[in-house]
């Protein structure tokens, strides 16, 4: 492969002689910016914050309607740190313990499910049912019920994040090859150890699955239920900002809560990845 | 024991399943008696009721008709004295070779000692894989996976092994040393072994007697020693009389997949 090859275009196209084997150097950016799998995302990202700033600059967007992202950056000194704390803590305590709640409701529910058809069939509606259920819609009733504090806001919480959670946990329970379920029943080994010991680790993937979706809706779940009746948390302060026009705010809300979502959300992928490492699918170690 | 020599004896089993559309029936007067520390392969067409007739061996379902039992008690569970090696190894993909040799203390009893580490140890040996013990399933060949399989089964020292097809995932080459391995096993340490396979050469290689089922309902249709004396190995095959052997259970086979 010289300029022999292709004398023109390539005297056309490249002002450098350089030569055709490919050399670390010579790859080309796009097979680059594929290797690297932060760069693609993050310059998507910097090229949106740089419409968007100009964009709302040069048609004088009000702040109330689209306020740029310098503003929204100011709009985090609006609140003390101290409060923005506080905020935090609030909505992230309450997706917690919900998430929490429906970890350990879910278990039991799903051994049930996968063990027993008898169960499966007098369960499993009625949770279809309870997942239909509009949970917004019950949130006042459930604030009325509750009273407040945590407990009204930890079970709205609760009922927008376990379903998801139920559902993997029973297909992973019942995925275990039938072959191990002969060996547990020749070795006549106790049904729990059936369950601890060979049914939980196989379903571990799904259960993986079914947490990093449930726990993005228990964040969800404590803004919804903020948004109902509480003097504290970012879902208060949403809404709180926005009732006084104060839109920059109300975003520097939303972007915390972006972040606390992504947060714990790589908070449960990287706990699979270091201590159920062989539950990763393949090439994903 | 009264019937010392008896390993496993099947007196007139049928086995009949409910499905959805009706009942179908998997074995049918299956009688056939089994002798301690005997070689016995079945071979049948898929479906015939071969894994059913180890489950029953098991004592992992029960007869619909008649009655198995085995060293004389009719099986009513699983038996301590019994193993099994299934088609895919179906090992624990998250536990290492030792942990999955152990698995049947660890799973029965809850507790695994120093004695059935040291016990492992020596199965795995034997297996042809000291080296391997931390490894994961998911780092071995299929061929060392089902060498898992089997060290398994023979962790609590069953006096009866029942291997179901355990080598027809493997290829061509690693399942003929497999069972010249598993002779050797068998020969350092007899039992008594129940072996389906639908690999006629396999069956000629390793047994003693070969019992050929029908089409389903699954009845022995022949019940034939195999007629060359141990030690075997690869040139067993070759001789008139075990060619003679391998066409004569190649046309009962055949015959009942043409019918
Ligand atoms: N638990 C069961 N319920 C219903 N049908 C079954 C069950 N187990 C096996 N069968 C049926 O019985 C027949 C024989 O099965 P199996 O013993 O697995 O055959 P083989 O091992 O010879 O291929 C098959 O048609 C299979 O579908
Ligand atoms: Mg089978």
């Amino acid at each position: 492969m010289t300029a022999a090859d292709t004398p023109d275009t390539s005297a056309a196209k490249t002002p450098k002689p350089v030569t055709a084997a490919p050399s670390a150097k010579t790859v080309p950016l796009k097979e680059r910016l594929l290797r690297t799998p932060v760069a693609l995302p993050l310059m998507t990202f910097l090229l949106l914050l740089i419409l968007w700033e100009a964009g709302t600059r040069l048609f004088s967007v009000p702040s109330y309607i689209l306020p740029s992202p310098s503003r929204i950056l100011l709009g985090f000194e609006a609140v003390p740190p101290g409060r923005w704390v506080e905020h935090i803590w609030a909505t992230l305590r309450v997706a917690l313990l919900g998430y929490l709640v429906s970890f350990v409701v879910s278990l039991p529910i799903a051994v049930g499910l996968a063990k027993s058809r008898l169960l499966s069939g007098a369960l499993y509606p009625l949770l279809v049912v309870i997942q239909s259920v509009p949970v917004v819609a019950v949130a006042p009733i459930i604030i009325v019920v509750l009273g407040t504090g945590d407990a009204p806001r930890v079970v709205i919480t609760f009922m927008i994040s376990f379903f998801p959670l139920v559902v993997s946990m029973t297909t992973g329970l019942a995925a275990t090859p039938p072959e191990l379920i002969e060996l547990s029943r020749s070795l006549r080994a106790p049904s729990l150890r059936e369950i601890t010991q060979i049914r939980l680790p196989y379903a571990t993937p799904y259960i993986f699955s079914g947490m990093k979706i449930s726990i993005t809706l228990a964040v969800i779940g404590a803004v919804v239920s903020e948004f109902v009746a509480a003097e504290k948390g970012i879902g208060y302060f949403i809404q709180f900002s926005t009732s006084m026009f104060k839109l920059p705010q109300a975003w520097a809300g939303l972007v915390i809560l972006v972040a606390m979502s992504l947060l714990l959300f790589q908070v449960v992928s990287q706990t699979q990845r270091i201590f159920f490492p062989w539950s990763l699918p393949k090439g994903q170690k | 024991m009264a019937l010392a020599g008896n390993a496993i004896n099947f007196s007139g089993v049928g086995q009949t399943f409910l499905t959805g559309t009706g009942s179908l029936t998997a074995l049918d007067g299956v009688s056939v008696t089994i002798a301690q520390h005997e070689f016995v392969a079945v071979l049948g067409p898929s479906g015939c009721g071969k894994s059913t007739l180890l489950r029953l061996t098991a004592g992992l379902m029960k007869p619909s008709t008649g009655s198995v039992s085995v060293f004389g008690l009719p099986v009513t569970q699983p038996r301590d004295d019994v193993g099994i090696v299934f088609q895919k190894p179906t090992l624990l993909p998250w536990a290492n070779v030792e942990d999955n040799v152990v698995f049947p203390a660890r799973h029965k009893l809850g507790r695994v000692t120093p004695e059935d580490r040291a016990q492992a140890q020596a199965i795995i040996e034997t297996v042809g894989l000291a080296g391997f013990e931390k490894r994961l399933p998911s780092e071995l060949s299929g061929g060392m996976q089902q060498r898992v399989g089997i060290a398994r089964a023979l962790f609590l020292n069953p006096d009866i092994l029942l291997m179901d097809e355990p080598f027809s995932a493997l290829d061509a080459l690693t399942r003929d040393m497999m069972g010249f391995e598993l002779l050797r096993l068998w020969q350092a340490s007899p039992k008594t072994v129940l072996f389906i396979t639908h690999s006629i050469p396999e069956a000629a290689l390793l047994a003693d007697r070969v019992l050929v089922l029908s089409e389903r309902p699954g009845r022995v249709i022949a019940d034939l020693p195999v007629p060359t004396s141990r030690p075997r190995d690869e040139t067993s095959l070759g001789s008139p009389e075990m060619q003679d052997y391998a066409a004569h259970l190649r046309s009962l086979l055949i015959r009942k997949e043409a019918a």
